[in-house]
């Protein structure tokens, strides 16, 4: 027969046993059959010929009884009874099989079914509800991606992206009459009265030439040859002015009236801010006149 | 054309010193002329062939030949080569044979009659519902606020552990035409669920780079209640289209111009950035923005047809990693 006290003293306090878990204040037993999980003389299934544990597989709770008798077959030392579902029952059941066996072995299966059943109700609530699915993260995958958008950000430029597409937004007419930029529609008109006034104008393009001959070439040079000249700073007083103004029409994106406003302004001279009647009066400038001043002014200058 | 040459050179060496210079003269126009013709045929019949890769001007054995062929080199060393158009991702980016063209009847029957065409016919109106995962952190739920604020017709709703499923049916019996659902990872918003729907797809990306109102640097006041405009970039294949018109059904039909908002989604490479700014038209040359609202990048995950169903619904598009990520100059969208 099991000499229990005799394994206890072997295995149990301050010796070794395989099963034993020894943490800073408690000692645990780690072997499938324990009913409480501590190592303690009452609840070692090795050192106790009459013991008996619940155990649950697949739903399913167990009561297993050790008989001592085959003891030399530990395969089938263990008995196992099927517990009824229904708690009341099984614990009646419980009682029933274990019917004079000590107190503290019958109290802690019971035990160890409430706590079975209240898991697995836990469970069954659980997998009712969404369960969160933890999806892993490649460490590299993750570095790579970011590193990714990092570059798409760049070559994005989204500031230039979204100004561009709202100038061509408001270029095409969507925001319809609100900003009040109407260049297109002012410069068709003033097209349109060009070609009235080019007729009238044309006798008087010869007497004009010999008023604002001067005027008109410097203008052409200090776009291009700027540096050519001596008499620059003589021209320069009077040319600044009208390099302003300059600045301020090619804004307006129109070259073709740009001539025509260099006149304009040559003769208004800075006294007076460009109006539009004004404008329309003047007669546009055909390049030959510039070319043909322009070795006569160089001449001038040497 | 050698011997001819060879027979000159000799010619050459047979005559004195003295006639030599005079002959050299009147001789060397007349070689060069000869030379200039041979030239003239040997680069013709040598442009048509070409010369073996390690031959160079120095090998030639006559002086004259060489030297001509080393004036010809230089000057076409000289001409500018074209100017290279530089080589970038979007330039090198592998055909996508799904890619719509504006003329396409097929595609424009289809997005006719798929499920935003009840938007697009100004049949509906979109209703948002904003909502989170399980027990949202600080951030995630200020990020649905500000999300609110800039989606009009926008509503969060605190989600009480309940299943996506169960809300699409209340959501649909409410009016809502949207479902997002801003899901959460170690308090910070890393997904989003977009789902459109009577009957819509359901799109599935992941969020990065979220940046609230007040980590926003140099930004405008909040925004406005009015309705802003929609830009939408670079959505160039079937898959990009239909996420384009999943976005632009977010926002209502009329943007209102007098608020002068705008939310911009621009794809590039996949990457799906959103930006929220006010802008200011200062010429007709050029605008300010300024930059109000969240910010942050999608990238799409996958696209189900019908409305969220994870487990037995029909997907359009699930991005795969292995097949679709192995190379660099293939986008999907």
């Amino acid at each position: 027969m099991q000499h229990d006290d005799v394994i206890w003293d072997l295995i149990g306090n301050k010796s070794f046993c395989s099963y034993k878990v020894k943490t800073k204040t408690q000692q645990f037993c780690r072997n499938e059959y324990n009913i409480t999980g501590l190592c303690n003389r009452s609840s070692c299934p090795l050192a106790n010929s009459q013991y008996a544990t619940v155990r649950e597989e697949k739903g399913l709770c167990y009561l297993y009884m050790k008989v001592i008798e085959r003891a030399a077959f530990p395969a089938r030392m263990w008995e196992k009874v099927k517990l009824d579902r229904n708690y009341a029952k099984a614990l009646e059941q419980i009682d029933e099989n274990l019917i004079y066996w000590p107190r503290f072995i019958r109290h802690k299966c019971k035990q160890r079914l409430t706590k079975i059943t209240q898991y697995l109700i836990r469970i069954r609530k659980l997998t009712l509800k969404r369960q969160r699915k933890l999806v892993p993260l490649s460490r590299k995958v993750e570095r790579r991606e970011k590193r990714r958008e990092e570059k798409a950000l760049i070559a994005a430029q989204l500031e230039n992206a979204i100004e561009k597409e709202l100038l061509d937004r408001l270029k095409q007419g969507t925001y319809g009459d609100i900003y009040n930029f109407p260049i297109h529609a002012f410069d068709k008109a003033m097209e349109k009265q060009e070609e009235e006034t080019e007729s009238e104008e044309e006798e008087e393009e010869d007497e004009e030439e010999s008023g604002t001959r001067e005027f008109v070439a410097e203008e052409e040079f200090e776009e291009s040859d700027l540096s050519d000249f001596e008499d620059m700073n003589n021209l320069k007083g009077s040319s600044d002015e009208e390099e302003d103004a300059e600045e301020q029409s090619s804004e307006e994106e129109e070259t073709e009236e740009e001539l025509e406003e260099e006149k304009t302004k040559a003769k208004s001279k800075g006294k007076t801010p460009l109006k539009g009647p004004v404008r329309k009066k003047r007669a546009y400038v055909e390049i030959e006149y510039e070319q043909e001043t322009e070795p006569a002014q160089k001449s001038k200058a040497t | 054309m050698d011997v001819t040459t060879s027979e000159s050179v000799s010619k050459k060496k047979g005559k004195t010193k003295k006639l030599k210079q005079k002959i050299k003269t009147d001789e060397a126009p007349v070689q060069e002329m000869e030379q200039a013709e041979i030239e003239v045929t040997e680069n013709k019949s040598e442009s048509g062939a070409c010369f073996p890769p390690t031959f160079s001007v120095s090998e030639i054995k006559n002086k004259q030949r060489r030297h001509a062929m080393f004036l010809k080199l230089k000057e076409e060393k000289r001409k500018a080569p074209p100017k290279e158009v530089p080589k970038t991702i979007e330039n090198q980016r592998i055909y996508d044979e799904t890619t719509v063209n504006p003329e396409d009847e097929e595609v424009a029957f289809d997005e006719g009659t798929d499920e935003f065409s009840a938007y697009f016919n100004r049949l509906t109106n979109p209703k948002v519902l904003i909502t989170t995962s399980d027990r949202p952190r600080g951030r995630t739920v200020r990020f649905c606020e500000q999300l609110a604020t800039m989606i009009p017709h926008a509503h969060v709703y605190y989600r009480r552990g309940l299943a996506l499923k169960r809300v699409i049916p209340q959501c649909i019996s409410r009016g809502f035409t949207y479902l997002m659902v801003i899901n959460e990872d170690r308090k910070v918003p890393n997904g989003l669920v977009l789902c459109h729907l009577p009957d819509g797809p359901t799109a599935h990306f992941k969020v990065s780079s979220v940046r609230l109102r007040k980590e926003m640097k140099r930004r405008g006041k909040d925004p406005t209640e009015h309705v802003p405009e929609v830009i939408l970039n670079n959505f160039t294949t079937r898959l990009g289209h239909s996420i384009g018109r999943m976005f632009a059904a977010l926002f209502p039909h009329d943007p209102q111009f007098v608020g002068r908002q705008v939310a911009t989604f621009h794809n590039q490479r996949d990457f799906i950035f959103f930006r929220f700014h006010r802008y200011i038209f200062k010429n007709e040359k050029k605008v300010g923005i300024q930059e109000l609202g969240p910010r942050f990048t999608l990238k799409l995950r996958s696209l189900q047809k019908g409305t969220f169903d994870s487990k037995f619904g029909e997907y359009e598009w699930v991005h795969k990693r292995h097949e679709m990520d192995s190379s660099r100059r293939k986008f999907h969208l």
